[in-house]
């Protein structure tokens, strides 16, 4: 979708309640609900989606009228101020834009930033366009580093001559094409430490995978370039965690998708994604118990609700691992393998999974 | 310490006496200065600023007690004076009956010299030792006299007098002592005493005392006169006098061993029977007999000739046996219009609700609790809300965690009635709570009288009565303050309108004036459903929060 498109789905939005004023009525605007309960799990797709309900919000209602105010503000201040300029912005960017005190009241247009993300989350909703093509960014966060070429806003960036830190990936990567991919796979972890002992010990270079890290929370950035590498270039993806309920829910939300942003599912999801570790079977395999940490209420209440996820409901595997994760009371962090030496995950943990195919899907 | 001294002597009887005799003169020679000085805190002399305030608390409790025994509306100056650094000369003046020659010499310049002291009354100042101790503490910090000058009726003439206090042997010592004409004065008392002190504004201040004086006594005109200021005056909002308090025996189930055996010293009656039913209250022929066989005692027993063991005995009787509760008459609240009034006069808020509990009887002791709330207007809406607390109608300023009646007030499901509160503090908005305990005896946590004592009894009645006043409270704010927000939040529409209008012109490309004009026409043609639609939802609101406040209402049953 280009910028004019965005531009067009924007004024289409306005255009609606325009119309409606004119006609004497209390203008309204409809648009999916987004809470737990219209949520649904396409089993076809294996992705999260949005259900049928939809809510309506009119201005003239007073519980209504300041969001209803505050959408259509930010969706004027992202058409004038950042697509017709053809500017990109942050999300706090867009929450100063907006923020200021409605004349002659004591009321100010958003008290906090949650207040603009939540509009911006809405007229995606609404009008099918993503945020990104709205030309918001998020904090970028992650890095990157393999034998891949690309051009961004062109400029030529070799991901193989970066030194320690990589690429650091943008929250918006749809505007970046590929010139070159040389890679057998991709391999996602979820931390930051791990990233740069592979790096370090040139694993891409020395296995022909792209490596790819953030830190905690998987952005909507990596998730989407993850998606493109395996859609554009058909690399299987592998995600490395702790070995706990956490490591299990982000490769849960790269694979099936996220509540929160069930609405983009389509353009963030992987279904073909594979969980490479830490599983509990490791634990006993590499002789990991003595780097125990106990689980505490929270994280067995948080091992009941991801076990009861409809996606893992069935799973035999996942089940198991689930099952196992009680029994031994106990979680166990990625860096814990450094026990047995410090290249020891870059050269035997992740090469010998990776031949042997041991893989949890 | 005696004692200690007998029993580790050794030898003999005339050289134990000796040292028993040595020690009594010592213990006498210790002089009141020094007593006063040790205990000042007890007194409430901690520090300059607080003895200024005591002293003026004390003059004034004094003249309003006074007032209220001759009742005669009660019209008092308090004129404050810096006559040097930190220095200041304190002058009280009331009309009440005034004092008679005779006793004006004792009363401000004996310490532990007062009717107040012996007698169980309801009363403002309850030990009657305040005064001669700021007689006192004047005397100690510039040296100069208390002034006293007090007359008895439109035909006598005042009589002056200037005293101090001798130190050593608690007598007062008369250094002049003269008739005066008092011009315009048909009866009453002026005490002027010169001390040590700090004037200080706001929370503690003598500004702040009489204030809330004023509001628990609003029959009282209280003029006063704040150093290097112009007088200001609390007018008299009432012309009804308090109701008597009427003075009672006490009550066996409230009296303590030690008061028991000074009882028993201190009677007329002959005989033990005689003096349970003459220096009691409800004790009948039939009950004394009784305490007096439960104690295993001769009736005919004379008081001076009980030792101790047999007052013990008495008093393990008297909890034995069914005794009827004190007559509750002789307490005299402020009441439901005189604390509206008191607060309405010095507090500018919207509402105001009071409440006076029946009286309730704890340990033979009778007392009364009542609140007044006062809400909105122009007190601060983010604040905790102010508590003023009394005791016997005086303002309680000290201490104010400390006391059962803060406690309470916490205590207190404020949200149930619209005020909100985090757990375990004072309610926040713009509410003042006003709590009076009216008693013969109060029971407070220390000597220096600045807060009441957690007796389950009193938590409970201060709460049931902060219940009724909350109620009341919530019924006022659902109708009015939650009306006006809904008003002022249609109001909001107006102001939205333009930054609506002017966002669509800008996404679609419209005209913002056309847009505007429009949708304030919709605005005119749905106000009334749109106001209709915030009555609905306050309707609802109303609903909801009668059950939850019915909830509550049954878990304290539950307690």
């Amino acid at each position: 979708m280009s910028k004019d498109d965005s531009k067009k789905a924007l004024k289409e939005l306005g255009s609606k309640i325009v119309h409606q004023v004119k006609k004497g009525k209390n203008p309204e605007i409809e648009f999916p609900l987004r809470n737990l309960s219209n949520i649904v799990y396409d089993k076809k797709s294996k992705t999260l989606k949005l259900g049928q309900k939809t809510g309506t919000r009119s201005f003239f209602n007073v519980a209504h009228s300041k969001k209803f105010l505050q959408t259509v503000e930010v969706a004027s201040v992202i058409k004038e101020k950042l697509l017709d300029s053809g500017k990109h912005s942050s999300l706090r960017d867009v929450f100063y834009m907006v923020k200021k005190t409605i004349p002659g009241t004591k009321v100010n247009l958003v008290d906090d930033q949650t207040e603009s993300d939540k509009a911006i989350e809405d007229l995606e909703v609404m009008t099918g366009i993503s945020r990104e093509e709205m030309h918001v960014n998020a904090n970028k966060n992650g890095s990157v580093a393999g034998k891949v070429i690309i051009e961004d806003r062109g400029d030529t960036i070799d991901w193989s001559k970066l030194g320690s830190g990589g690429w650091s990936i943008p929250s918006n990567v749809e505007e970046i094409t590929f010139k070159k991919v040389d890679a057998k796979y991709v391999l996602y972890m979820e931390k930051a430490a791990v990233w740069e002992r592979l790096n370090e010990d040139k694993y891409w270079q020395k296995n022909d995978a792209i490596i790819l890290a953030s830190q905690g929370q998987t952005t909507r950035g990596i998730r989407r370039l993850l998606q493109r590498l395996y859609e554009e270039y058909n690399l299987p993806i592998y995600v490395c965690c702790d070995g706990d309920i956490y490591g299990a829910y982000i490769y849960s939300v790269i694979k099936y998708g996220s509540i929160a942003l069930s609405h983009a599912s389509e353009r963030l999801t992987i279904p073909s994604v594979r969980y490479i570790g830490i599983t509990m079977d490791d634990i006993e395999k590499y002789d990991l118990k003595k780097h125990f940490i106990t689980l505490d209420e929270k994280d067995y209440a948080r091992i009941k609700q991801v076990s009861e996820y409809e996606w893992f409901k069935d799973n035999k595997d996942w089940q198991r691992q689930f099952k196992m994760m009680k029994e031994f009371k106990a979680k166990v962090e990625i860096q814990a393998l450094s026990a047995r030496g410090i290249s020891f995950i870059s050269e035997e943990y992740l090469p010998k999974k990776i031949k042997n195919k041991e893989f949890l899907d | 310490m005696a004692q200690t001294t007998l029993s580790g002597s050794s030898t003999t009887g005339k050289k134990e006496r000796t040292t028993a005799e040595m020690l009594a003169e010592k213990q006498q020679s210790i002089s009141i200065s020094e007593f006063f000085t040790k205990n000042r805190h007890l007194l409430g002399f901690d520090n300059p600023r607080k003895a200024l305030l005591t002293t003026v608390k004390e003059a004034v409790d004094n003249s309003l007690d006074a007032c209220q025994e001759m009742k005669v509306l009660p019209e008092i100056r308090v004129i404050l004076d810096e006559t040097a650094p930190e220095r200041y000369k304190i002058t009280v003046e009331d009309n009440g009956p005034g004092i008679v020659k005779q006793q004006i010499p004792n009363i401000f310049a004996k310490l532990l010299y007062g009717s107040k002291f012996h007698r169980l009354r309801q009363s403002r100042g309850q030990q009657g030792i305040g005064i001669s101790a700021a007689a006192l503490y004047g005397q100690l910090t510039t040296g100069k006299p208390i002034r006293i000058i007090s007359k008895i009726g439109p035909k006598q003439k005042a009589h002056y007098y200037e005293l101090h206090l001798n130190t050593k042997t608690n007598e007062p010592e008369i250094t002049i002592d003269e008739e005066r004409e008092w011009e315009g004065k048909d009866h009453g008392t002026k005490v002027q005493i010169e001390l040590e002190g700090k004037y200080q504004q706001g929370k503690l201040s003598v500004d702040e005392f009489l204030q809330l004086t004023a509001i628990s006594n609003p029959e009282a005109t209280i003029i006063y006169k704040a150093p290097g200021a112009e007088a200001i005056e609390f007018a008299r909002a009432s012309k009804d006098l308090p109701g008597e308090a009427r003075e009672i025996q006490p009550h066996p189930y409230g009296v303590e061993l030690g008061t028991l055996m000074r009882m028993l010293r201190d009677t007329k009656a002959p005989s033990l029977q005689s003096f349970l039913q003459q220096d009691f209250c409800r004790v009948s022929a039939s009950v004394a007999k009784e305490i007096c066989d439960k104690a295993e005692l001769e009736e005919r027993l004379k008081p001076s000739a009980i030792s101790r063991d047999q007052v013990e005995k008495i008093f393990n009787a008297i909890k034995q046996v069914k005794i009827m509760a004190p007559p509750t008459d002789c307490l005299s609240p402020i009441g439901e219009e005189q604390m509206l009034k008191g607060l309405k006069k010095e507090i500018n808020a919207e509402f105001y609700a009071a409440v006076t509990r029946p009286p309730v009887v704890y340990r033979g002791f009778p007392f009364q609790l009542e609140v007044a709330i006062a809400y909105g207007g122009d007190l601060p809406k983010d604040e905790f809300a102010r508590v003023i607390r009394y005791a016997n109608r005086v303002p309680l300023q000290h201490q104010p965690g400390a006391c059962a009646l803060t406690r309470s007030i916490i205590q207190t499901a404020w949200k149930n009635y619209g005020v909100s509160q985090s757990k375990g503090t004072l309610p926040t908005g713009p509410l003042v709570v006003m709590v009076h305990m009216a008693s013969v005896w109060v029971p407070f946590t220390s000597e220096s009288k600045e807060a009441v004592a957690s007796y389950p009894e009193i938590i409970k009645e201060v709460r049931l009565a902060l219940q009724d006043a909350g109620r009341k409270l919530a019924s006022y704010i659902r109708k009015t303050v939650k009306a006006r927000e809904q008003q002022e939040r249609v109001g909001l529409f107006e102001k939205y309108i333009p930054e609506l209008a002017g966002a669509l012109a800008t996404l679609t490309g419209e005209n913002k004036k056309e847009l505007q004009e429009e949708l304030e026409k919709i605005l005119k043609k749905g106000l009334k459903d749109l106001l209709a639609e915030s009555k609905e939802a306050e309707k609802e609101e109303i609903t909801s929060e009668g059950v939850a406040y019915g909830e509550k209402q049954k878990g304290l049953d539950n307690e």
